[in-house]
């Protein structure tokens, strides 16, 4: 019963690779958004964090639909990006991975700017009278004491972007193999009628995938939280 | 040498500093809030004045004029903040040596001399967590030494310090003085401190420098408002110990030719010493007096008078090539009818005295 078929394996190959891709990806751009709302006041800071945090309040079909807008074949950043980059989005699983990376950023940004704010300035100033310039001070003091929180945010990103299913489904459709992921292949096996097998293996498959996750995040994250305390 | 001319703002508090010195230890003294901190800061590059020009040993740091403003990792100065500002996530050796390391800064004294002059040994291979406050204030001030500063800057080191962290820290603080050869710019609203330590002394009240000079000379100043006339105020005087007796627990002091007898319940190495005589605790008599409980006996002239508003006047006895300084009130100057120049005897109460390392 719990032998996969090759379709429901390849769906939690691709889950796994858009989750991974995502994170990936939006990880060093929360990191750097995180510092600069923790650390600076500047112009237009509020509207920064509206914006960041819309995909967690909006439907996640109206984020796919606007993602459809803006990065499809005919949207101006999907024409500007395939032009420039040759990279498109549009019913591939790359288009499943910015869906995902999109739905995700609210939540890695949380924990990542909390963790740059119980970071003591203080301690940056010291760096930089012995001798650091501010970008060596960030990767030598600022980043290392904030990750604690850039591993929380990037396990929750990471959780988040393995579940999505409203805006991906919405945005790149759901194709088998290419953007049939766990959650989407899951809500196909439930529109047959002899679905139900497939899935409840599915199910737990993502139950086992969570829990892994969630335990050794748990388990690294006190490690580095000790560390980072000056305790260990 | 340090020269400071600089007009700045932090919030709503205007300072306007401005003071040169060439001594080894130059204190910087004054009440909470008085801008010290801020005036630190602006040494430090990490606050930028509006006005001005800063200059330390012959690098200029900070010129309004020309534009100039060397940001604060290429000052080369070492400094120490109140709270000791270690790294957590590095061990104690990691943060001594981060000015090297990280800074890309070097030191012309050796890792191993400085352990050795700040007592770190057994301390190099704990964690950060694990260390006392005297402990962590020390490896701090290490860390400082090791970044090959062309100043050493501290900024009330002490003050968040119980009185033994205090005890415990300060006698290497007087050993950094005398062996590194690091100028050094050390800020505190404690006289006892700066007494201890330091040469020259700057002197700030509201964001302004009200006196600056040698240390003696700014502690022997008479009118300086809002500080000749404070509770502390007195004179600090260098003299030989040159006895210990023990059955009394007592040592005697060459100074100026006289004597002075001094509480002394541990031995200790006979040699120069430094006396701290509050002004409140000195008496002024016309006559040597007899039938005293006092034991201490100095002839010398006034050297000068002055009255502020209230009910003391401020004394300054000359004793050979020293001078210390008396506080009486106007009443006993009105019957005792003391003037400039007169020979008087000044008498100090063995207890209130107790001998620093010299």
């Amino acid at each position: 019963m719990l032998q996969l078929s090759p379709a429901e394996w390849s769906a939690v190959v691709l889950s796994l690779q858009v989750a991974g891709v995502a994170v990936a990806a939006i990880l060093p751009l929360a990191i750097a958004l995180s510092y600069c709302l923790s650390r600076w006041a500047f112009p237009g800071k509020t509207l920064v964090i509206v914006i960041t945090h819309l995909p967690l309040v909006l439907p996640p079909v109206v984020t796919g639909y606007l993602l459809l807008l803006g990065f499809g074949a005919r949207g101006p950043m999907g024409q500007w990006l395939a032009d420039w980059m040759g990279l498109t989005f549009a019913f591939q699983w790359t288009g499943a991975a910015l869906a995902a990376g999109v739905m995700a950023f609210p939540l890695v940004v949380r924990p990542i700017k909390l963790a740059f704010d119980a970071a003591d300035p203080l301690l940056e100033e010291a760096a930089r009278a012995l001798g650091t310039s501010p970008l060596k001070t960030f990767f030598l003091v600022s980043l290392p004491l904030a990750l604690p929180g850039i591993l929380a945010g990037g396990i929750l990103g990471f959780a988040k972007a393995m579940g999505e299913f409203g805006a991906t489904i919405t945005f790149v459709s759901n194709i088998p193999g290419e953007t049939r992921t766990l959650s989407l292949a899951l809500y196909t096996e439930l529109q047959k009628v002899d679905g139900e097998a497939a899935v409840l293996r599915l199910a737990l498959i993502s139950v086992g995938i969570s829990v892994v996750a969630l335990g050794s995040s748990e388990v690294l994250a006190r490690l580095v939280a000790r560390r980072v305390r000056g305790c260990a | 040498m340090i020269a400071v001319d600089v007009q700045g703002r932090a919030g709503n508090f205007a300072s306007s500093v401005a003071f040169e010195s060439a001594g080894d230890v130059t204190a910087v003294f004054g009440p909470s809030g008085c801008g010290k901190t801020t005036l630190i800061r602006m040494i430090c590059g990490l606050h930028t004045p509006e006005r001005g020009q800063i200059r330390v040993g012959d690098t200029l740091l900070y010129d309004q004029r020309a534009g100039l403003n060397v940001p604060a990792h290429k000052r080369r100065l070492g400094v120490v903040f109140q709270e000791p500002r270690l790294f957590p996530h590095l061990g104690v050796t990691a943060n001594l040596r981060y000015g090297q390391w990280a800074g890309g800064r070097s030191s012309p004294l050796s890792f191993d001399d400085v352990v050795d002059l700040l007592g770190l040994g057994a301390l190099l291979q704990r964690r950060t967590a694990f260390l006392s406050g005297g402990e962590r204030q020390r490896v701090a001030i290490g860390r400082a030494l090791l970044a090959g500063p062309r100043l050493l800057v501290m900024d009330e080191p002490l003050a968040s310090l119980d009185a033994a962290r205090k005890a415990e820290i300060l006698p290497y603080l007087v050993a950094l003085k005398a062996e590194i050869g690091i100028p050094m710019l050390y800020v505190s609203h404690s006289l006892s401190e700066i007494e201890q330590l330091a040469t020259d002394m700057v002197v700030m009240t509201d964001g302004r420098v009200v006196t600056s000079g040698a240390l003696d000379e700014v502690l022997n100043r008479l009118d300086v408002p809002g500080f000749s006339e404070g509770p502390e105020a007195g004179s600090r005087v260098k003299g030989r110990l040159i006895a210990h007796d023990e059955d009394t627990a007592t040592g005697r002091i060459a100074f100026e030719g006289q004597q002075v007898v001094v509480p002394l319940p541990r031995p200790r190495s006979l040699g120069p010493v430094l006396l701290h005589i509050q002004a409140k605790d000195v008496i002024i008599a016309l006559e040597p007096p007899r039938g005293l409980s006092i034991r201490n006996q100095l002839s010398g002239k006034i050297a000068a008078l002055h009255q502020p508003a209230g009910p003391y006047v401020e004394v300054l006895v000359q004793v050979g090539a020293q001078q210390v300084r008396a506080r009486i009130t106007q009443l006993a100057a009105r019957d005792l009818q003391l003037d400039v120049g007169q020979s008087v005897y000044v008498l100090i109460k063995s207890v209130a005295l107790e001998p620093a390392l010299g």
